[in-house]
């Protein structure tokens, strides 16, 4: 009987051996991705009573963790939790992360592989390890403007700034209204934490959606400002080329017509490109669109951002569109950014910062620097392009001029800074009759040595429907912010 | 004349090696009472109190089990006895464990530890009466049929009205009073011999070639009713107990049993394909064999009522290779971390280099015993010794490969680790059985030679 018996023997050592190789997968190999994910309370656990690290702003920490006599060690405090509640994000112990929380979780909870030294110290030293600190782009003075201006339209206002560097990509400011208190979900007090994420949820204003980056909105008479540059990209178009005015554009296939706002004529017909813009006149630029046709115009979005993910320091970025099929009178309406154009706040702002820098459109980040809990920088991102000549230097520097003239002498006239040329563009947006209008306004100052790029976008500020427009609502923001940035 | 020379076969002679048994019960010790320690030092930031008092009771135990083998199996293998002292050790060690996070929780389950202590005693006792009682383990072929018998009575049990009881969806407990009992445990014990000393008798007969099939020699068709028996009994146990763990075992054993008796891997074919349609159709008809299987596979899926098996996948990755330490993480979150998910606990707090000790400490037994039933001279004993050592094996694969994903979960004891008085104390009978077969398999073979005869009486003629 031995024969069989020694076979019975090699099948149990296979059976050992499926084990031992199962075991080393499982708590080996796969062991990080088991640990990563979200239901995993043990690793909640840890981590709640670890010290987390900061998240800092301009040299005052916006997020800290502080020592706490419950069950956890710490509790995750927001300094200025309105203010900055979209871009720390929220840390619960109940319904996760969000924003830098999230997406700086490894840094800030201390399980980074940049901070494998530190914990081994940590270990040996029998010390709670300890997370990281992440230091922001953001500029506090731009960021209490940005979010003050969006305030004082009134307490129901909804909005969003987005304030970028046009040199490097860096994101100076960026607020959505309304805003919430991440406090109240970072608390420990579970059954009060519940409450309060049921109520931001029925919430109709939406209050944990970062409108910067996460929803799109026609961008209206701001999107000029793509149709302009694909118009003087093609070569057939100068600032001073005399392009259709008047009162209406005939609208092919259509028995409608192209009006302009208030039944406006843009001051004759026809006009130079650099009037057209200046009263952001629609007849215009329909026409121009017509010319060019969509595949063109679609091209010179996509060379700013449209259609892509670009931000990976937050999560859930989404895309800014330009439709896929537009038949000619939807050209002529995506030229001046109604129909079913979409474009993220970010998107605008990132569209001011390519002209202003010269065609060079940087790719935008919000994480400067990540720091070892002992204050040593570990990594420092480096400003990079995310699309180099979006438009050549020469159209970036007409557009800009053309700008400059819609701030001194067209629609952006309340976006003036005294002794400093500013370059901007208007929008007010009309979706459906049904809501109030969008009000836009993107705008970059110093225009001859561009520091900051802005675009505002006031989606319902609760005042009568007359009372909306890019020059009224958002250009006054704008200007505050760039005024914060370039310290006046 | 010529004198008579022994058999003249170059044996190998074993020697006793009760010292080298000694000397690794103590290394067991050191691993139990040391883990009992690190308990109390890593939830409680202290040595407990009763440390001496347990300790003491743990040495004495073990010490006892070493007297006895001295004197009834001197011959047993010495590896044995500390193994499975150290494997107990550490169960003890992370049952405590448990009781204390439990208790610290406030959650009303347990404690468990001292009852385990005290099945322990128990298991060592019936250790000691099998050695004491059974001297020779071929008498245990006169019972061949009583044990069957038996084996069948104690399975049957459960299913009685008022004795039987349902626990965790398995209805595979008997409980008087206070106490419950799985004696599905004790009629694994008793399905090994009854199947060694059946085997004995008919192994001949069933090993009688078919027709050959693909160079397999197929049984003949008229020897299939044991084989259609034990499988109407294995399929008889999931559907009314709704127990898949034992009826994978009570199967495979059997198949492995008359395997090795008939040298027929034939068996193997037609046991294998008769497993397969059995499996195949309870996973189409059994619903709790399609949950289980559904959740193997899916396991992150929120429809799957996966809870206790992602719980305890999540325990053992955040112990990774060395552990968070005894007494440092959460193996109380696991549902059942004392009993059928204790490798889950294991590998949360002493990680992957603890439970690959474990695997190899399991090894270990299995290795000795297939060892034995190689030694071993008698076709009774050779059979038992295999048997134990395959019911071991096939338990530990099947409930740490359902702990770690690697099968589908069944319910099973993981051997001397889990909380659980009638596993324990079964396998403490299986381990006295391996070193009674043990001991009668090393111990040197009686001198044979003829006793010096006187001289030849002359006979006289007197005439």
């Amino acid at each position: 009987m031995n024969k069989p018996i020694r076979t019975m023997s090699i099948f149990c050592l296979l059976l050992f051996a499926l084990l031992l190789l199962n075991v080393t997968y499982l708590q080996y190999v796969d062991a990080g991705n088991l640990n990563s994910r979200s239901d995993n309370k043990r690793v909640r656990d840890a981590e709640f009573s670890r010290k987390r690290g900061a998240i800092v702003a301009g040299g005052q920490s916006v997020a800290e963790s502080e020592r706490s006599k419950d069950q956890y060690a710490y509790q995750r405090t927001y300094g200025q939790p309105q203010r900055y509640a979209h871009l720390t994000g929220y840390y619960s112990y109940i319904y996760g992360r969000s924003g830098i929380e999230a997406s700086q979780n490894e840094i800030l909870s201390g399980s980074d592989p940049r901070l494998f030294v530190n914990r081994v110290v940590d270990m040996l030293g029998n010390s709670q390890p300890k997370g990281g600190s992440v230091a922001l782009t953001i500029d506090p003075r731009a960021q209490r403007a940005a979010y003050d201006g969006l305030r004082a339209l009134g307490p129901k206002v909804q909005g969003a700034v987005v304030a970028l560097e046009p040199s490097t990509g860096k994101v100076l400011a960026m607020v959505s209204s309304p805003s919430y208190d991440p406090n109240r979900l970072a608390s420990h007090d579970f059954t009060k934490v519940q409450d309060a994420w049921k109520s931001l949820n029925a919430d109709p204003d939406q209050p944990l959606v970062n409108r910067a980056i996460q929803q799109t909105y026609p961008p209206g008479s701001t999107f000029k400002l793509v149709t302009a540059a694909a118009a003087l990209s093609s070569g057939q178009y100068t600032p001073d080329t005399k392009v259709k005015g008047g009162p209406r554009l005939n609208l092919p296939q259509t028995t409608t017509d192209l009006t302009n706002e208030n039944g406006s004529t843009c001051g004759g017909d026809p006009i130079t490109l650099t009037q057209a813009l200046e009263v952001s006149c629609n007849v215009s630029f329909g026409d121009i669109g017509l010319r060019l046709g969509h595949a063109a115009l679609r091209a010179q979005a996509e060379k700013f951002g449209f259609d892509q993910t670009y931000l990976h320091d937050l999560n859930g970025q989404v895309r800014s569109r330009f439709p896929a099929h537009p038949d000619e009178p939807q050209t002529a309406l995506s030229a001046i950014g109604q129909f079913d154009v979409a474009a993220t706040p970010l998107q605008m702002a990132m569209v001011a910062s390519g002209i202003a820098n010269g065609g060079t459109v940087m790719r935008p980040y919000v994480v400067d620097e990540v720091r070892a809990p002992d204050l040593s920088v570990l990594d420092k991102t480096t400003p990079e392009a995310f699309r180099s000549n979006a438009v050549s230097s020469s159209v970036a520097r007409d557009l800009t001029q053309m700008m400059i003239e819609v701030v001194d002498n067209g629609t952006g006239q309340t976006a003036q800074i005294p002794g400093i040329k500013v370059a901007g563009k208007t929008g007010t947006a009309q979706s459906s009759p049904s809501r109030p209008p969008y009000a836009w306004f993107v705008s970059f100052a110093p225009a001859d040595n561009p520091k900051v790029a802005v675009a505002v976008l006031v989606e319902d500020a609760g005042v009568a429907r007359n009372a909306i427009s890019g020059s009224g609502l958002a250009a006054p923001i704008a200007k505050k912010v760039m005024e914060a940035v370039m310290g006046r | 004349m010529s004198a008579l020379s022994s058999r003249g076969e170059p044996t190998f002679a074993h020697r006793r090696r009760r010292g080298a048994e000694l000397f690794l019960l103590l290394l067991s010790l050191v691993v139990g009472i040391g883990a009992y320690a690190a308990v109390g030092l890593g939830v409680q930031g202290r040595v407990p109190a009763d440390i001496v008092g347990y300790g003491g009771w743990l040495a004495a135990l073990c010490l006892l089990c070493h007297v006895v083998v001295r004197f009834t199996a001197p011959y047993a293998d010495p590896v044995l006895l500390p193994v499975v002292a150290a494997l107990n050790g550490l169960g003890l060690a992370v049952i405590h464990r448990i009781d204390l996070g439990y208790a610290a929780s406030h959650v009303n389950i347990g404690p468990f530890a001292r009852n385990q202590l005290v099945w322990m005693t128990l298991g060592v006792l019936l250790f000691v009466t099998v050695l004491v009682v059974l001297r020779d383990h071929r008498r245990l072929q006169s019972l061949t049929y009583t044990s069957g018998f038996a084996a069948i009575v104690l399975l049957l049990m459960p299913l009685l009205p008022v004795l039987g009881r349902t626990i965790n969806g398995s209805r595979i407990w008997i409980g008087v009073g206070p106490f419950s009992f799985q004696p599905g445990e004790v009629a694994k014990v008793l399905l090994v011999v009854f199947f060694a000393g059946y085997f004995v008798l008919h192994r001949d007969a069933l090993a009688l070639a078919g027709r050959r099939v693909m160079g397999v020699d197929l049984p003949r068709g008229r020897d299939l009713g044991p084989v259609l028996a034990m499988w109407a009994v294995s399929l008889g146990i999931l559907v009314f107990q709704r127990d898949l763990g034992s009826s994978l075992l009570f199967f495979g054993l059997f198949l492995v049993m008359l395997y090795v008796a008939t040298e027929r891997p034939g068996w193997l074919v037609v046991g294998g394909a008769m497993f397969v349609v059995g499996a195949y159709s309870a996973y189409l008809v059994i619903g709790h064999v399609q949950s289980r299987v559904d959740t193997w596979l899916h396991p992150f899926d929120p429809h799957n009522n996966s809870y206790q098996l992602v719980q305890g996948l999540y325990g053992m990755a955040w112990g990774g290779l060395v552990g968070r330490g005894l007494g440092q993480g959460d193996p109380t979150i696991t549902p059942l971390g004392f009993s059928d998910f204790i490798m889950a606990s294991v590998g949360e707090e002493l990680g992957l280099t603890g439970v690959m000790a474990v695997l190899l400490l399991y090894g270990l037994i299995v290795e000795r015993a297939l060892r034995t039933s190689l030694v071993c001279k008698d076709a009774f004993g050779k059979l038992m010794a295999l048997g134990l050592a395959f019911v071991v094996a096939f338990q530990v694969f099947v409930v740490i490969g359902g702990v770690t994903r690697l099968i589908p979960l069944t319910g099973l004891t993981t051997p001397f680790l889990s909380y659980g008085g009638s596993s324990l104390v079964a396998n403490w009978v299986i381990i006295a059985l391996l070193l009674r077969i043990s001991d009668q398999a090393r111990r040197p073979a009686p001198d044979l030679t003829s006793p010096v005869e006187d001289d030849a009486t002359q006979v006289v003629n007197l005439r």
